[in-house]
């Protein structure tokens, strides 16, 4: 074939090509009433053609009518171009290859021309199409449409009538879906139940979508005049007036540009929760990091705020930095059924966290522990008499909050004395165990840190301790640390968190981690699913295009082609210290970044240099005030003149979306499509789906249209960046559903099932590892002295000493009693062994402890998730051990023990003041006997913030029991959250308002003093 | 005979995640059935309403959760109560309060001996749970807090009365304050964990200068002078007599181990008690 003959076939191509669209568009039109009214949105001339060969095809769109005709016109509205008729065949031609896409943008052989609205409005409707073809759920005979959905707390079936949802309820599996895994340990047999569970909090989500405090339109503050007085100081207390939706982009578009062109690069501050609604594109790690990237922003850097303790602990005793500091948990379900003797929880209730994302799934399979043939013990140690406790009975330690660093060292002292630990291991496996054990002993410093020494820090008597000490060092144990067993939660988030979780690790090392029956684990993860077939995660960043901020560069990026995106301002602010960073222009912080055990030393430093400070915060969401420490400095700070602009975008009006300048508001995971894993969370929850019975994929139809003018955070972000220029590069010309369709392509999925087909249904379950394929044992390889076998791809490659694979990821290659890295980088507040320094926030705190006597346990909540769920007038609010209904008003519940409570004549449901200085939260009491005297409990993360008279100057009666918790970090050298546990005094509330909270009367209290 | 809807529901497995009662808000707040039921309030009723009830004191304690709700009575004083078919009892053990005819007729609420009907004052209607009889009659096999229900602690049982009281007898079935006479159909098991009281206790002993626990020790329990149970301490010297009536008086706690004198401690019991640490 000649040149010339070559190129006149790809000219008919292409030629032909664009005649079928315009067929196709015609056809859709026709047959979809939905395309019709879309057509009808633009009236404009678009040119799609080849530059060298000069040729192409004019497509007109008029009143909702579209005309073509081969040719090119003189001056279209906008122009498609391709370089050549070759390549813009081969680029049209379905299915669209993503990879050549993006490599024809990339190399500058694609160019769009026109006005950005119309190229994205016409790019975003070819591609709908396609997709306004798909029909998803299932219709029952009398109207009802079942959808699947995916809450936090687990999936759900959605079924809907008449545009309105009636109920959710967990799956029960049909005949077609996979049978499940069975585990054979001690003459039987155990599977699980062919369903899926619920969080409460996911159960409740019919209610937080129909809550009368969603946000159905965009607001601004009455008294808020972008080109004139915009009396920040009154944020918080003015109203709400309504805007257009064109009114509210444009504002929130033009402070973005003008913070940038004012002030500088890096003007705009980006802060979002730790969470979002569930799925995988309309993630904040998806649509808001693309969004944000493409703009320009300093990152709120956040804290490893569930995993404190491991991350600046832990991860130094035995590497693991890529799962913040926590343990491998492969196999372990079934070896701690075949092996185990006795489970030691330890700060870890994982009935209350429901592992965070995994539903009861972790209950079902603790409650075979209940089968005495099993002869699997359990004990509890926790201040609290947990709801793991209440469920699986067995002796309870109850030592003071803080203090059980001193415990665990005691148990260890005992090993040491009796010689119940594994000589041979520690002296094969370990480094630095007769140092730590001089230290134990008393060598070091006189003080042996015998049972009777821990008895008078934590209260549990010492004849117990030894009593545990004994039986432990007799038996197969899983120590089972947080909820979920291996870390996360619990102990970890208070001022001794760190210690605490360095002792566990070396607790474990004591008795010989990988053996058979001896690991970290409490049944929550470590189930033996398929670990092969792929799916993303969340934390492997969607569409965000962030090869830095996400997982996106590990596989997805390889696999869902897309244009990188990239931050530019290289300057970011410590979470913790975000009030002073913007109230003093001054914070410092140290980072989250997981790929090597060193990384968290390199402090940085805001603002950064020749960076612009801080005038705008673009919030998502309002959970802070919930959820972080001492949080009337963020009342303070909002009110803040150095904050010229605040813009809110989010669902419910709670929390700080009260202190915005405009509020964007945004619809639920129910009102726009997504696609996602059941706790699929990649990145540093690898393989978070070992904690389910079932692995659980779900196209998450929209079940409803979203309610009032609330839209997609998608739609949002795709229409601000028209505003800028940028909304081709946001969507890549796609509506979020095709991102969705994009993702599932991604995937192992349609090797499985036709999209056809997952739409329909809306789930697919993967079916059970077959039994001689299933994960090994995690520590297995360890303690056998082979090469790593388990399925998770770290430490990385140069992370080794000798060989790769072989050994752990600390300088020795071995669990660390005395510690490489904390020899090179010296912190006084972490010495290279582990001791026991009490914490500065309770029984030694001196004034502070006698003027605030009780200390406050304030763990992850029960019924709601963090923020979600929780306030919203949601159904939790009728559940007693969340809120109380005291004379019309739900207030939050704080439990304490009996005799204190009557030594204060406080009684049950009675109101009370729970203060300190920073802030006064007025609670209902719960006396009772699951706590010692001395300790009182509430969970943090109250989404309501209702202060009684001025913020900051009055008592809180949302619950917001973080208003008191210390902001200070657990060290100086760690950005490390401390607040899981504060001082506090709890009377009798008198009725009065009035409270002055330090953070505001004063003017910033140092975060790290 | 004809099958009934029953419910079983395990004390011992409940976690108070309170999954049953959110399953039933979720399929009753802002949804209207008909003639089963109109919309439940979104707060102030508790169609299912969980009990608990803490043991003990610190370190030596345990809860026990009790949901409840309304017990589709098989001699229902509702239905009696109800003069005008207003409440009836359907085939299949279900018992309705229907909607329309029972408009303001608040002198029903009374009629329940275990306060399971509620009053809806913006409908001024009684309003008791319906057992989702509106999806029972849809093929449904069980009710949305079964099915919610992650630990199976709550279950849906349709049998024929003869055979659910067998059932009751073999497996020490309860129902709740059988002195009401009305034969409810919600059924419990291990309910002493709810409605009995324990004496408990931790033996140590000192030896050279150390106080531990004393695992093995013989204890006994004596009431009038006959031995009531006797126990073996564990190795945290933990011992506990459960199952004992509350407020059942006087009793003797003794306690013997090896090498170590006899020791005895009086109790009058009221409710669940821990005696602390007893040192030999």
């Amino acid at each position: 074939m000649t040149k010339n003959k070559e190129m006149r076939g790809k000219i008919m191509q292409f030629q032909i090509i664009l005649f079928g669209l315009d067929k196709m568009l015609r056809f859709t039109a026709m047959r979809y009433p939905a395309f019709r009214e879309r057509l009808a949105e633009r009236n404009f001339t678009a040119q799609i053609m080849a530059k060298d060969e000069e040729v192409g095809r004019t497509f007109t769109f008029s009143r909702g009518g579209i005309s073509s005709r081969a040719g090119l016109h003189g001056t279209p509205d906008i122009t498609l171009a391709f370089k050549d008729a070759k390549l813009a065949a081969k680029l049209l031609r379905p299915p669209i290859n993503w990879l050549d896409q993006i490599n024809a943008q990339k190399d500058f052989k694609i160019s769009v021309d026109g006005p950005e609205d119309l190229t994205n409005w016409f790019a975003q409707t070819i591609m709908m199409a396609q997709s306004i073809r798909w029909k998803w759920g299932t219709t029952t005979a009398d109207g009802v449409t079942r959808t699947v959905n995916m809450t936090n707390g687990g999936p759900v079936f959605v079924d809907v009538k008449d545009d309105k949802i009636i109920r959710m309820l967990p799956i029960d599996f049909d005949d077609k879906d996979p049978q499940p895994w069975t585990i054979k340990a001690r003459g039987m047999e155990f599977t699980p139940p062919r369903r899926t569970t619920l969080a409460p909090h996911g159960q409740n989500a019919k209610s937080i979508v129909y809550s009368p405090d969603r946000l159905l339109y965009p607001m601004k503050r009455v008294d808020f005049d972008p080109d004139g007085e915009r009396n920040i100081q009154n944020r918080g207390k003015s109203g709400y007036e309504r805007i257009s939706w064109d009114e509210a982009l444009d504002i929130v578009a033009n402070e973005i540009k003008r913070a940038k062109k004012k002030h500088g690069p890096g003007a705009m501050a980006v802060s979002h929760g730790s969470h979002h609604t569930w799925g995988n594109i309309g993630y904040y790690l998806s649509a808001l990091y693309r969004f944000r990237n493409a703009v320009g922003h300093t990152s709120v850097h956040h804290n490893p705020d569930s995993w404190e303790g491991w991350y600046w602990g832990a991860v130094h005793h035995w590497g693991h930095s890529l799962r913040v500091g926590q343990s491998e948990t492969y196999g372990t379900v079934e070896d701690c059924l075949q092996n185990c003797d006795m489970i030691v929880f330890w700060s870890a209730d994982p009935e209350t966290t429901s592992g965070s994302y995994g539903a009861q799934e972790g209950t079902i399979r603790r409650q075979w522990l209940k089968n005495k043939d099993l002869g699997i013990d359990v004990v509890h140690v926790d201040p609290y008499f947990n709801q793991s406790a209440q469920f699986l009975p067995g002796k309870w330690f109850a030592p003071k909050p803080t203090t059980s660093v001193a415990m665990a060292m005691a148990i260890a002292y005992v090993w040491i004395q009796e010689g119940l630990y594994d000589k041979s291991y520690v002296e094969t496996h370990t480094v630095g165990f007769d140092v730590w054990k001089a230290y134990l002993t008393g060598e070091e410093d006189g003080i042996p840190k015998t049972p009777e020494w821990q008895e008078a820090e934590t209260g549990v008597p010492a004849r117990d301790v030894r009593a545990l000490a004994r039986e432990w060092g007799k038996k197969r144990v899983y120590l089972a640390p947080g909820g979920w067993g291996n870390g996360h939660g619990g102990a970890c988030r208070n001022q001794t968190g760190i210690q605490w979780a360095r002792v566990m690790v070396c607790l474990v090392a004591m008795q010989g981690l990988g053996k058979p029956g001896v690991n970290m684990g409490n049944l929550q993860w470590g189930c033996p699913i398929d670990f092969n077939f792929y799916f993303p995660g969340y934390a492997d960043g969607g569409m965000s295009g962030d090869l830095e901020g996400t997982a996106l560069p590990v596989e997805l990026y390889q696999r869902m082609p897309q244009l990188p995106t990239m931050n530019t301002p290289n300057q970011k602010i410590p979470r913790i210290g975000m009030p002073e960073a913007i109230l003093d222009g001054k914070a410092e912080g140290y980072p989250w970044v997981g790929k090597s055990i060193e990384i968290q030393f390199a402090k940085f430093g805001y603002p950064a240099p020749g960076h612009a400070k801080v005038s705008m915060l673009y919030k998502y969401g309002g959970s802070i005030l919930g959820t972080m420490n001492n949080t009337n400095r963020w009342v303070k700070m909002y009110q803040s003149e150095n904050l010229e602009f605040v813009v809110n975008q989010s669902i419910w009006r709670e929390g700080e979306a009260k202190f915005a300048d405009i509020v964007l508001p945004a619809c639920t995971n129910f009102e726009r499509p997504d696609i996602s894993e059941w706790a699929g969370l990649g990145g540093y929850g690898h393989h978070g789906q070992q904690q389910l019975n079932h692995r659980v994929i779900v196209f998450q139809a929209p079940a409803i249209k979203p309610l009032g003018e609330s839209k997609s955070d998608y739609w949002i972000f795709n229409e601000l960046s028209k505003r800028m220029g940028l909304a081709n590069y946001f969507s890549e010309g796609m509506n979020e559903i095709d991102w969705v369709k994009r993702m599932f392509d991604a995937s192992d999925m349609p090797e499985k099932i036709s999209w056809k087909e997952f739409i329909r249904k809306g789930y697919y379950v993967v079916p059970a590892e077959k039994e001689k394929l299933r994960a090994p044992v995690s520590f297995r390889w360890f303690w056998e002295g082979r090469r790593k076998d388990v399925p998770e791809p770290h430490p990385l490659p140069s992370d080794y000493s000798e060989e790769y694979l072989k050994g752990l990821q600390t300088q020795s290659g071995k669990l660390e009693f005395e510690c490489s890295s904390l020899k090179r980088f010296v912190d006084p507040e972490r010495p290279p062994i582990v001791k026991y320094e009490p914490s500065w926030e309770g029984p030694h705190s001196g004034e502070q402890y006698e003027k605030f006597p009780l200390q406050m346990l304030t763990p992850h909540s029960r019924y709601s998730f963090h923020t979600q769920g929780d306030g919203k007038d949601s159904f939790l609010l009728n559940i007693a051990d969340h809120r109380v209904n005291v004379d019309g008003w739900y207030y939050w519940v704080i439990r304490m023990n009996a005799e204190d409570a009557k030594a204060r004549g406080i009684e049950k449901n009675d109101l009370v003041k729970v203060h300190n200085d920073r802030g006064a939260v007025i609670c209902a009491a719960l006396p009772t006997q699951r706590l010692p005297r001395g300790v009182c409990h509430g969970f943090e993360s109250s989404a309501m913030y209702e202060p009684m008279g001025e913020p900051g100057k009055s008592v809180d009666r949302g619950g917001c029991l973080n208003l008191l918790t210390p902001e200070r970090t657990q060290t100086k050298s760690t950005h490390s959250l401390a607040g899981a546990n504060a001082l506090v005094e709890i009377v009798k509330w008198d009725g009065n308002i009035d409270y002055i909270s330090q953070a505001y009367a004063t003017a910033v209290t140092a975060a790290a003093e | 005979m004809a099958k009934k809807w029953n419910m079983v529901i395990d004390v011992a497995e409940c976690t108070n995640c309170n999954l049953c009662t959110l399953a039933t808000m979720d399929e009753y707040i802002d949804n209207d059935w008909g003639s089963y039921a109109a919309p439940m309030p979104k707060h102030g009723h508790r169609w299912i309403d969980i009990l608990q009830k803490e043991r003990g004191s610190v370190p030596f304690v345990d809860i026990a959760y009790v949901p409840t709700m309304c017990n589709h009575c098989a001699d229902a004083p509702c239905v009696k109560a109800a003069t005008n078919g207003e409440i009836a009892q359907r085939e299949d053990g279900i018992v309705l309060i229907d909607p329309e005819k029972s408009r303001g007729r608040k002198d029903l609420v009374e009629s329940c001996p275990y306060g399971h009907i509620w009053w809806n004052e913006d409908l001024q209607i009684p309003q008791a749970w319906p057992f989702e009889a509106h999806l029972i009659d849809q093929g449904w096999s069980k009710t949305r807090g079964a099915q919610a229900c992650p630990t199976a602690a709550m279950q849906t049982v349709y049998a024929d009365d003869d055979e659910m009281r067998r059932t009751a007898e073999a497996e020490g079935l309860e129902v709740l304050n059988p002195e009401h006479g009305t034969r409810p159909r919600v059924w419990y098991r291990n309910l002493w964990r709810y409605s009995t009281a324990f004496i408990g206790g931790s033996v140590s002993a000192e030896a050279n200068g150390l106080v531990d626990c004393v695992e093995g020790a013989k204890v006994t329990l004596s009431k009038d002078g006959a031995v009531q149970a006797e126990a073996t301490t564990d190795i945290y010297g933990d011992f506990k007599f459960d199952r004992l009536p509350e407020n059942s008086g006087a009793y003797a706690v003794t306690i013997a181990a090896d090498g170590h004198s006899e020791k005895s401690v009086e109790v009058d019991l009221s409710e669940s008690v821990y005696l602390g640490e007893i040192r030999l």
